[in-house]
């Protein structure tokens, strides 16, 4: 009993699977793109400013006991960036582009809940173990990343979660700080007002070091990665980058 | 990107108003708005405990640099049209209820120190001129002796409980870098607002001069 195929009708599985095409996949929303364009400035002029504003008394210092390991900042930090003693100019910039970061951060935290984002950003139960491995793996110490599904993987979902709650962490210090009196609930949440400004302190330094680790990141992520916190789309034909 | 960009070269370049751009300015202004609204007279600092009070470090002399005879100091007070209301010895001062308080001082500057101050309420003074100050004062306008150190202060501050005409600090008088004989103390203002031996106390009817607030500092600076 035989049967004569037709020959394009031959056994499709055993045909080689066609080259998957190079497309484009939706990665980052409109609104997500936007806001995270917006924030950079914002967030730039905020720690210029507020440099500005601790020159007035920068006392914070690595160390132990009379022993400073590294003082935050030496005079050539601030002298490389122009800044000047320039403290009235410094808070008038601080309180007024605080405004803007304000509204920008809350508008992507419910744009996010809204959307549903926060279901692709948001650590799981994974994600704290999977870290691990993805760091192991950045720094060639393991060969094999952890998979993921979605946009980010275990390590991004972890940071960026991290750096959206201290951007909220550091918009309530600075109110605590700024209204110290008419607030005083908000300092007292913060243990005072210098523990406030330690904190104000602490999550502006984490932001500068998220930076440095994102800009690298994002240079070995390549291009299409990049691109797509742009056009909102990368082109995949395969793996996926990360940044 | 463009009108980002644009945006914050018209915020630089907007005309300066007293040494900041113009519109900072503005925004100040909006925050005293806003704030000032959001004031509460029966809204008090909070009060640390007395052991934890020290001697404040000491940051700034303008107006206080003469020699000055402590036993001919006296306060002159005056009207909103400059006519003159009175004269104040420290003795007059101590006459009024005494009372004390123990808060965390804050400077502009970032650093903040917890002292205790002794003194009379500036609201027990404003009584002496109860009958005189009208609902149209809005404004407080302090000297030094000297004239070099001025500020303008807005009545709910100056009517609150914890705003305090100080003799005393950590129970000693004033010494001289610290203001002596009399200063202003209150925890609702950084210290550039706590004018050092006070000369002179105009009741005005609109805010005005401020020695800071003239170097591109925020007026109202309320805390």
């Amino acid at each position: 009993m035989t049967a004569i195929l037709e020959p394009d009708e031959a056994a499709p599985d055993l045909a080689p699977a066609p080259a998957p095409e190079p497309h484009a996949v939706l990665k980052h929303r409109r609104g997500t793109r936007w806001m995270h364009w917006i924030n950079f400035p914002l967030l730039t002029i905020m720690i210029w400013s507020g440099l500005r504003i601790y020159w007035a008394e920068d006392i914070y210092a690595f160390g132990i006991l009379d022993w400073e390991w590294f003082t935050f900042f030496p005079e050539w930090f601030y002298e490389s960036l122009g800044l000047e003693r320039k403290l009235a100019r410094g808070l008038a910039f601080h309180f007024t582009f605080a405004w803007l970061f304000a509204i920008n951060g809350t508008a992507f935290g419910v744009y996010t809940l809204v959307t549903g984002e926060w279901r692709g950003l948001a650590p799981d139960r994974r994600s704290p173990k999977d870290s691990v491995g993805v760091l192991l793996h950045d720094l060639h110490l393991r060969k094999e990343a952890p998979s993921h599904e979605g946009r980010y993987n275990a390590a991004q979902r972890m940071t960026y979660s991290l750096i959206l709650l201290l951007g909220g962490v550091a918009l309530l210090t600075g109110f605590a700080l700024f209204k110290p009196t008419q607030l005083s609930f908000l300092t007292a949440m913060f243990g005072g007002y210098t523990m406030a400004r330690r904190i104000h302190f602490a999550v502006t330094i984490i932001f500068m070091l998220f930076f440095v680790v994102h800009i690298l990141q994002v240079a070995r992520a390549g291009w299409r990665n990049l691109l797509s916190m742009i056009t909102g789309y990368e082109v995949v034909d395969g793996g996926a980058g990360h940044g | 990107m463009f009108t980002g960009f644009m945006g914050w070269r018209s915020v630089q370049g907007s005309p300066a108003d007293r040494r900041i751009p113009g519109v900072l300015r503005d925004v100040h202004g909006a925050n005293e708005s806003i704030w000032s609204a959001l004031f509460r007279e029966d809204h008090l600092a909070k009060e640390f405990a007395r052991e934890d009070a020290s001697i404040l470090r000491v940051n700034g002399r303008i107006g206080i640099d003469d020699e000055i005879d402590l036993d001919q100091w006296q306060i002159v007070v005056y009207g909103p049209d400059g006519e003159a209301w009175g004269t104040h010895t420290l003795a007059d001062i101590k006459a009024l209820p005494h009372h004390e308080m123990t808060i965390e001082h804050k400077c502009v500057e970032g650093w903040a120190q917890v002292t205790n101050w002794g003194g009379a309420r500036f609201s027990d003074f404003l009584n002496l001129y109860a009958d005189r100050i009208d609902d149209e004062i809005t404004d407080v306008g302090m000297e030094t002796p000297d004239s070099k150190y001025y500020v303008s202060m807005d009545m709910a501050t100056m009517r609150h409980t914890q705003t305090l005409l100080a003799y005393d600090m950590v129970d000693q008088p004033l010494d001289d870098a610290h203001g002596a004989p009399l200063r202003l103390a209150t925890p609702l203002k950084y210290g550039i607002k706590q004018l050092k031996r006070i000369g002179v106390i105009q009741f005005r009817r609109e805010p005005g001069r401020d020695y800071w607030g003239d170097r591109g500092y925020d007026d109202y600076v309320g805390l």
